[in-house]
């Protein structure tokens, strides 16, 4: 009896019954895998020098093994990037750089997001008269080059008066981030169903309040998505910090290329590569951060456009 | 009286015009049903009513007053959409009250009429819920909550059932009546679910391509529909359609095509059509019987079953009569086989005749 009970166990664990059975080590899966480390591997490797790099003292460096741990860790670049390098006159590293920058990203990040959310809201929402031609417009404008436009805002910045100070460049920031930031808040609003922004209308809410009321407490997806957007992109910008800035109001991204470029002395690698790693920590603390809401916001844009 | 008035209203986008010259009255408390296939304007209708979309020419009157250049919110409208249309991060209580805060109505006041409301919608339990905590039979009272607290006299439906499943469907029809013999406000809906019109409506507005086809009261749009568009729309199962002849026998008209001959001594005709005249009967599948002997009066024909299609309470028994499938509702009790062999009586008291050229009722 238990023989039997035992084959027609045995039988029924050969007919297929239940979840397929998975192979961790198939070919598939090794494919997969294996291409996904090889490309990580590509590009931690630069970061991994880098980090590296910018624990050695200099005699270390000077041994070349680019690759091979620090000896001896030390912190002395790090320290040196970021309160001692020196950058044309003064000598006081990156942390003026890092501050100036904050007082360009900050201000320029809000007004942009700010306008540029009200902007895409009448767009898509208040059918005004000549809507479509101020979106062409809008658009038109995110594909001229900025090369050609730089001389005349510089003359439109002096004429202003604003010519080198922070707000000038706070400014020009916040126009440039207006025609992909306004196409960003147009698609967003446009994916709203438009019964909710009938309903508010019937409701007695105007232009403002329904932004405000309705339209705000919707949106934090796309706000993040835009917040990330601009905070990389403003701080990272290189031309138009070196064009419209003095050097006492250079954002962090020029002060780094005059370290690094600095033609005086030897040259430190150790505290280029803490001071390149200290620039580029903001944008990488924003990503880390807000990931996953920036790939839901992205995601709920995409949906309508 | 009349509690919304339409006059000469048209509108245009660019070159498309989507209402023509519309006139319409609704009468004070009256539950007015616009009805047609998508795209025929009914939804458009009902947003220049609410004052959503921007006319071309014409005049609305609401309550007696002209409200043609008003704003939605000063037009004394409630307004209830398909996707109901909630504001998402708000509570049910925020919902309602929003409204009436924009219009600056006190706090007492506002206490009172949120009160009412959940009273009457039964939706107490859920005023301190968000709305994606909600079923859409739920959501979709909450938004009718959002209108009857604006205490207004006129109440605008854009297809409210259309996102709910068949079995919440008819009962929030059957709440909705209620709500409306409770309330005794003007009502007007706009749907493409005839069921739902014929059951809601005092008058239904059969609307296509811009203009009304028909507005009336929805036994006679069932049984005396003005053309062949109307016979077509109402009605499910559909209507059934012969093409033929008027010819003159023995004094009285008779409808001719092919073999089938129909005397047409007890149809009302509007007009009295010419013998010769190409025409259309239309006959609903209840208006014919199935016999299985020929009536002793030879008004019945032969026919041979062509298929049936049990309903449940009833069934359908399909025919070829003059090359067309024609539809019979019997009472499911009889089962009937394909090719079995059986005699027709039409019933041309309720049938409707259409000149075949203009589709006109005759």
């Amino acid at each position: 009896m238990a023989d039997i009970a035992e084959r027609s166990k045995l039988q029924a664990a050969m007919e297929p019954r239940g979840a397929r059975p998975r192979h961790r080590f198939s070919r598939r899966n090794i494919f997969i895998y294996g291409t996904l480390i090889l490309v990580a591997v590509y590009y931690l490797i630069p970061l991994y020098v880098m980090v590296v790099t910018s624990l050695k003292g200099m005699p270390e460096v000077r041994l070349g093994n680019i690759f091979s741990p620090p000896m001896e860790i030390t912190f002395e670049p790090w320290v040196k990037a970021w309160s001692s390098a020196c950058t044309g006159l003064n000598c006081d590293g990156l942390s003026r750089g890092f501050w100036n920058s904050v007082r360009i990203t900050v201000p320029s990040v809000i007004l942009s997001i700010a306008i540029a959310s009200v902007n895409g809201y009448a767009l898509a929402n208040w059918r005004f008269k000549g809507a479509d031609i101020f979106f062409t417009i809008l658009i038109v404008g995110a594909f001229i080059p900025y090369q050609v436009m730089i001389y005349p805002i510089v003359i439109l910045l002096r004429e202003i008066g604003i010519y080198g100070s922070l707000s000038g460049l706070v400014l020009v920031h916040a126009i440039f981030g207006m025609p992909i930031m306004t196409l960003l808040f147009r698609n967003y609003f446009a994916s709203v169903p438009e019964e909710l922004f009938k309903a508010a209308r019937v409701d007695g809410a105007g232009f403002w309040a329904i932004y405000l009321k309705i339209m705000l407490p919707m949106s934090l997806p796309i706000f993040v998505v835009a917040i990330i957007l601009q905070t990389t992109g403003i701080w990272n910008d290189f031309l138009f910090g070196v064009v419209y800035t003095r050097p006492d109001t250079y954002p962090m991204t020029v002060q780094l290329n005059n370290i690094v470029n600095s033609v005086q002395g030897v040259k430190e690698y150790n505290v280029n590569m803490a001071a390149t790693i200290l620039t580029g920590l903001v944008p990488l603390i924003v990503y880390f951060v807000s990931g996953r809401l920036f790939v839901r916001g992205i995601a709920a844009g995409a949906v309508k456009g | 009286m009349t509690s919304v008035s339409i006059k000469d209203l048209s509108l245009e986008f660019g070159a498309v015009s989507v209402l023509k010259d519309l006139n319409l009255d609704v009468g004070d408390g009256e539950f007015l049903v616009l009805l047609g296939p998508s795209g025929c304007g009914k939804s458009t209708l009902l947003n220049c009513i609410a004052g959503l979309l921007d006319i071309t020419d014409g005049q609305i009157f609401i309550k007696g007053k002209n409200v043609t250049w008003e704003e939605p919110k000063d037009r004394g409208i409630g307004m209830v959409f398909q996707s109901y249309a909630l504001y998402p991060q708000m509570s049910v209580r925020g919902n309602l009250t929003f409204g009436l805060k924009n219009a600056g109505v006190p706090r007492d006041e506002i206490a009172r009429r949120i009160e009412r409301a959940a009273n009457i919608l039964q939706i107490e339990p859920l005023l301190d819920r968000r709305p994606g905590q909600l079923s859409g039979g739920q959501r979709q009272r909450v938004a009718i909550g959002r209108a009857l607290v604006r205490d207004v006299d006129v109440f605008l439906f854009d297809e409210p059932l259309s996102n709910l499943d068949a079995k919440l469907r008819s009962e929030l029809r059957v709440e909705i009546k209620r709500l409306h013999q409770q309330l005794a406000n003007t009502m007007i809906y706009v749907t493409h679910d005839q069921i739902e019109a014929l059951t809601l409506a005092d008058r239904i507005a059969v609307m296509k391509g811009g203009l009304i086809q028909q507005l009336d009261e929805p036994l006679t749009i069932y049984n005396r529909p003005r053309n062949l568009f109307v016979a077509s729309f109402i009605g499910s199962p559909a209507m059934n359609f012969i093409k033929g002849k008027i010819v003159e026998k023995d004094g009285t008209l008779v409808f001719r095509a092919s073999e089938l001959d129909i005397s047409l001594a007890s149809y009302e005709a509007q007009q009295r059509p010419a013998s010769g005249h190409s025409v259309i009967l239309g006959l609903r599948p209840e208006h014919i019987t199935i016999s299985d002997q020929p009536r002793p009066d030879g008004r019945s024909c032969a026919a041979t079953v062509d298929l049936e299609e049990p309903m449940g309470a009833d069934s359908l028994v399909w025919f070829k009569l003059a090359g067309k499938p024609v539809s019979v509702r019997v009472d499911s009790g009889r089962r009937y086989q394909p090719g079995e062999k059986v005699f027709l009586t039409f019933n041309p008291a309720m049938a409707s005749l259409f000149d075949a050229e203009t589709e006109n009722r005759l």
